[in-house]
Order: structure tokens, then sequence, then C-alpha cells
């Protein structure tokens, strides 16, 4: 039995597994139950477990591509800028302030936002890579700038659209389920299979431990830095779109604010290390949707939304301690120390 | 490594420092020259001395920001401690607290935050980048859970320091930027002068050897964190004395702010490299493009994207000296 359980305890997934459930059933006892309530509408699902998995779907698709850059060692704060860039470039061609000729096509303006972020991606990944800027500073740039750009393409002004099939993007149905989620099984599936079924993850992973190393083990350091940044940004403009049509708006100043910092932070939770290595983008995945309970849960429980952030902190401080090393030497140091009194006392 | 070759390494480091620094330096003046040329008016000391009235609590923020970058850390609370200074203090003046009494209990609440960062990065080995960020959402917590208004502050002492000035000609200089200088002051002493600024460039330059040389790397590491977050309360006193109310969601992603503003003047993010004239520098110049863009009736975000143009050409320049200086070594 403990041996299983040891075993259970080593996947990287298991502590904010353990964190997110506790999470969840503390809302439950809270709210008598009726957290885990389900109603079907319409044939859709609503309840408050889904709300968690449709909002949090933004920040899956984040932590999907902040996982690999984190993973290479890197990180990318620019992502809450890309969002505002590809939800600004979405909104502006719908509206047919860009691109008139396109006459609003819903498909051309999720191509080029999504082509956007892929170009700010490449940007992204061309100062890492091959100029060898410290990613932080290199992607520090585009965050500055990002929203400045953003508002180059709305004319700074808030662009509300109205669109049915724009609005599908985040609120839309299939067999009961909100379609965000299938962008986010969809994505994640095909990184997945990407990373796990090529030698790709274990590149990145090998990157991540020892970027010189593997330089000259022969693999390609640079260029898969450079698609790993891409692939960033793609991620990002993907949730910048479903971000702008949940709004139904490109808000260039308060699209994805700060949102650089939730997706580092649900990559931290599922334990996948700042500094590079080993990584599991299922763990990232809880680690966002962890996330994103502690929001739903302060709106649950009737406190100021406001403070979400000092709920965060606390979230954070003890997943920290829970993954350091040295606390744990503490811990157990402190419980032999207190077992060996024990014993001499008797 | 003899000692020659560190002492070589040494100078081409500073170097890069020095260069960036008076790449920075000539801008400013090219800024200040092109815009007095540009527009009546532009070219008097009270441009100068309102540039220094509207930034002086960044300068503070920045240089405490740029101990922590010395070392090779980040700490990207110091928004939130600007802000949870100037609602606290705010909070508690309105409950009748004697101002001494009252900035004394937020400069050490926030050192308190300081080294608990400090300790959870040095004693349990968590990332700069977690521990503060964990800070910045309890700190930016913490206001709100006092309010989530703006509270006036009517207090004398705080009218004092906000409303006097120097007077020269036209050109007025807010007592509050004083304090500002001092702190430059004070930190370049620090920095240039003591053990402990040695130590600081020390584990910026290689903690390990740093910790073999048998220099006291916890304490330094952790006292960076707590001077990091005295700089940005005493940043936040200075905001307050600036805007004369305290509300929790002002100066949002200014973190940001400062840490480029040290990355403009010279700061590698790396450590071991910077000083914090170069971070006060940075942050003028900031507030010079902020002023050109008013003058210019420009809107407030190509204030963002010159300051990102600059950034990159600093970052690109910084890399490109420091690719040749590899290169020498090499030979």
């Amino acid at each position: 039995m403990q041996s299983k359980l040891k075993k259970l305890t080593k996947y990287q997934f298991f502590w904010p597994l353990m964190v997110l459930l506790l999470i969840i059933l503390i809302n439950g006892i809270i709210s008598g139950g009726s957290f885990f309530q389900i109603n079907i509408v319409d044939g859709h699902l609503y309840g408050r477990l889904i709300d968690i998995l449709r909002n949090g779907s933004k920040l899956m698709i984040l932590a999907t591509g902040m996982t690999m850059v984190l993973a290479t060692g890197g990180t990318d704060i620019s992502v809450g800028s890309v969002m505002a860039i590809s939800g600004a470039i979405a909104c502006c061609i719908i509206d047919g302030r860009l691109l008139p000729s396109a006459g609003g096509s819903v498909a051309v303006a999720v191509t080029l936002a999504l082509l956007a972020g892929l170009a700010c991606g490449i940007w992204n990944g061309f100062l890492v890579a091959k100029v060898k800027i410290q990613p932080i500073v290199a992607t520090m740039i585009l965050m500055v700038a990002g929203r400045g750009i953003a508002q180059l393409v709305t004319q700074g002004k808030i662009v509300t659209i109205n669109s049915a099939g724009y609005y599908y993007i985040n609120g839309g149905y299939i067999l009961g389920l909100p379609f965000p989620l299938y962008i986010v099984a969809f994505v994640v599936l095909i990184t997945l299979l990407f990373v796990k079924k090529s030698a790709f993850g274990l590149f990145v992973e090998s990157i991540g431990c020892n970027s010189t190393a593997s330089k000259f083990t022969g693999i390609k350091v640079d260029n898969i830095k450079w698609a790993i940044y891409a692939f960033c940004g793609l991620m990002a403009a993907l949730a910048g779109l479903i971000e702008s049509a949940g709004i139904k708006a490109a808000d260039c100043n308060n699209c994805g604010l700060m949102i650089e910092l939730d997706g580092i932070l649900a990559v931290a939770i599922g334990g996948t290390s700042l500094a590079g290595g080993r990584f599991s983008i299922p763990a990232s995945l809880i680690g966002a949707l962890v996330v994103q309970s502690i929001t739903t849960t302060v709106l649950a429980l009737g406190i100021a939304p406001e403070i979400t952030s000092v709920f965060k902190a606390i979230v954070v401080v003890i997943i920290c301690l829970i993954q350091s090393k040295e606390f744990k030497e503490m811990l157990t140091k402190r419980f032999a120390g207190k077992k060996g009194k024990a014993v001499a006392q008797a | 490594m003899s000692t020659l070759s560190v002492e070589k390494k040494n100078n081409k480091k500073l170097s890069i420092t020095n260069i960036s620094l008076l790449i920075t330096i000539a801008l400013l003046v090219l800024t200040f020259v092109v815009g007095s040329l540009r527009y009546d008016k532009f070219g008097s000391l009270s441009t100068i001395f309102n540039v220094f009235n509207d930034n002086a609590y960044l300068m503070v923020v920045a240089v405490g920001v740029n101990f922590v970058l010395l070392t090779g850390g980040i700490d990207i609370s110091v928004a939130s401690t600007v802000a949870f200074t100037s609602v606290l203090t705010a909070f508690l003046l309105r409950a009748g607290w004697n101002p001494v009494l009252a900035i004394a209990l937020v400069l050490i609440i926030s050192m308190a935050v300081g080294a608990g960062m400090g300790v959870l990065i040095q004693c349990f080995k968590v990332q700069p980048f977690i521990a503060t960020l964990a800070g910045q959402f309890l700190l930016r917590g913490m206001c709100t859970v006092i309010t989530i208004d703006s509270i006036p502050i009517t207090d004398d002492f705080f009218m004092f320091m906000a409303l006097k000035k120097l007077t020269i000609g036209k050109a007025k200089l807010y007592y509050y930027v004083l304090v500002a200088l001092a702190i430059i002051a004070i930190a370049y002493y620090v920095l240039k002068f003591t053990k402990f600024g040695r130590n600081v460039y020390a584990i910026g330059g290689n903690e390990q050897s740093a910790l073999l040389m048998g220099l006291p790397v916890a304490r330094t590491k952790i006292l960076v964190y707590v001077i990091s977050s005295f700089c940005a309360s005493l940043g936040g006193l200075l905001f307050s004395f600036y805007t004369l109310a305290g509300y929790p969601l002002q100066n949002m992603g200014m973190e940001m702010d400062a840490i480029s503003s040290c990355v403009i003047g010279g700061t590698l993010l790396t450590g071991g490299v910077g000083n914090v004239i170069g971070s006060a520098f940075g942050v003028l110049i900031q507030g010079l493009i902020q002023t050109i863009v008013t003058y210019e009736n420009l809107n407030t975000w190509w204030t963002k994207v010159t300051i990102a143009a600059l950034l990159c050409i600093f970052i690109v320049i910084q890399r490109l000296l420091a690719i040749r200086a590899e290169k020498m070594k090499a030979k």
C-alpha cells in the first residue's frame, strides 16, 4: 500500500491535483453541495464546475505554450500583450475597420489574428534563440510594446463587434459542453502527440537541463527554442481570441492584463521548474485549473473578488514550499527530532 | 584564473555599463535639445524639474529593484508595494494616526514582506520570480482588503511634503524629490564603497564563487529583497505625496517600468553589472519621452512603443558588447 502511494506521489501532477481536489472539496462543503450541481438547460451543461473549465480554458491554452517555454529554461512575459494584439486584429477585421475587402469574415479574422500571434512568437524566438538575449528581457520588449501596437490597430478605441460566428468561439456548445473546452482538448492532444511520440519533448527537456551539452550532442538548440517561442505566441493569440469573443470586444488595455503571471503561476503550480528541465503539460493544465478555481471560489463565497489575489498568494507559497526540497528536509528533521525526543523520554 | 584576467574581465563588464550609461545620457540630452528646438517653452528648467517631480517615486523604486537585479534575482512585487504603502498610509491617517507612526509602521510591514520573500528565495530555493509574484499578489490583495475606494489624504505633514517646493525662477522642485535624490546618493555610496555593496556585485557575478570566498551570501541575498521592498515602500510614500490619495489599483504593471529603467541604465538582468545612477537616468529618459509625447499631443501609448523600441536597441547593444567581450576573452 505504502509503496503504491509513494509511486503515486511521484507523478508530477499528484500534488497539484490534490490541491485542486482540496479547493473543490472546500467549495463543496461551504456551498452545501450546490457547488457540484450541474444543470442541463437547453441541452447545455451549466454549473460551477463547468464554469471553472470554461473560464479556465484561456489559461489552460496559455499554460500549454508556457510549459514548453519554461521547460527550456526561458520565460515569455509577453503573452498578455500578444492576446491584446490578436483580439484587436480579429475584432477590427470583423468590424470592417481593417481589411474591409474581407467583408468581416470570421475565418479571415481568426486566421490573421493567429498569424499575428505566430509572428510575435517568432520575433520573441528570434531575440532569444538567435540574438541570445535573456528570455525575460527579450519578451519584455514585446510586453511593453504589444499593448501599444494593439492600440495602434484599434486606433485607441474599444472595438465592439456583433458577430454570432465569432461569439461561438467562447459561448458555443457542442454536445452540452462549452466550445472552448474542445479547443483546449484539440490543442493539448496535438501538442502531447507531438511531444511524446517524437523526440521533441526529450530535446526540450535536455535543453532545459543543459543547453550547452545538448548542443554538443547535436540537438539544434536554437531552432527548437525558436519554434517553442513561436508556438507560445500562437497559443497566446488563441487565448486572445477566446477572451475577446467572451467580452465581445477588443479591449487593448485590459485584455490579458497580468495574465502572463497567472500562466507562469499555473505552470509552477504544476511542478515544472522555472529553471527548465522536466515538464508535464497535464500537470500545467491542472495548475491552470487550480488558479481558475481559486478565482471561482472567491466569487462563490461572495467575498469581494479583489481579494482573490491574497488567496493566490497563499496557494503559491504553500505549493512552492511543498515542492521545495529544503522545506521537506526541514520538516523531516523536525519530525525526526521530535520522535527522537519522545524516544529519549520514554 | 590569474588576477590579471579577472581584472580585465571586470573592466570589460564595467565598460558595458558605462557605454549604456553614456548612450542613455547622450540620448537624454539629445531628446531634450530636439524637444527644445521643436516646441516653445520646452527648453526650460521647469521641464527638467517637472520630469523629476513626476518620476521621483519611480526613481526610488528603480534604485531598490536595482539591488535585486544586481544579485541576479528579480523583484516583481514593487508596484504592489507602492500601492499597498499609499493605501495603508491613507487609511491609517484617516483613522487619525500620527503621520510618523503611520510611516514607520508601513515601512516596517513592507520590509517584513521583503524579508519573507528573501527567506523563501534563499532558504527554500523558491524562484525569485515566483516568490515575488506571491508577494505581489499578497500586497495587491491586502490593498483591496483595506479598501476598494480611493482614500484622500488630508494630513498636515503630507500636505506639507506634497506642496512645499523650491522655486528657481518659474521652475518648481518639490521637496520630496530631494528625498529621492538622497536615496540615490546613499544607494550609490552603499554599492560602491561598502562591503555589503561589493558582496552584492560578487553574488551577481558568480554566486558559487562568492559562497566559496566566504562571503555572507544568504544574509546579503535576503537583505537585497528587504532593501528593494523598503525602497518600493518609500517610493509609495513619495507617490502619496504626489497624488495625496491611496487607491488599490494604482500602478498596475509599474514593476516593469522600474525593471526596464534599470535595463536602459545598463543593468544586466543576469546580475553583477549596473549601477543606480544608470537606473535614475533610465527613469528620467522615460519621463522625458512621456513629456515629448504629451507635447506632441499624441496618444499615451506612443510612450510605450517608443520605450519598447529604446529597450530593444539597448538590449541589442549590450548583447553585441558582450559577444565582443567573449570573443576577446577567447583570444
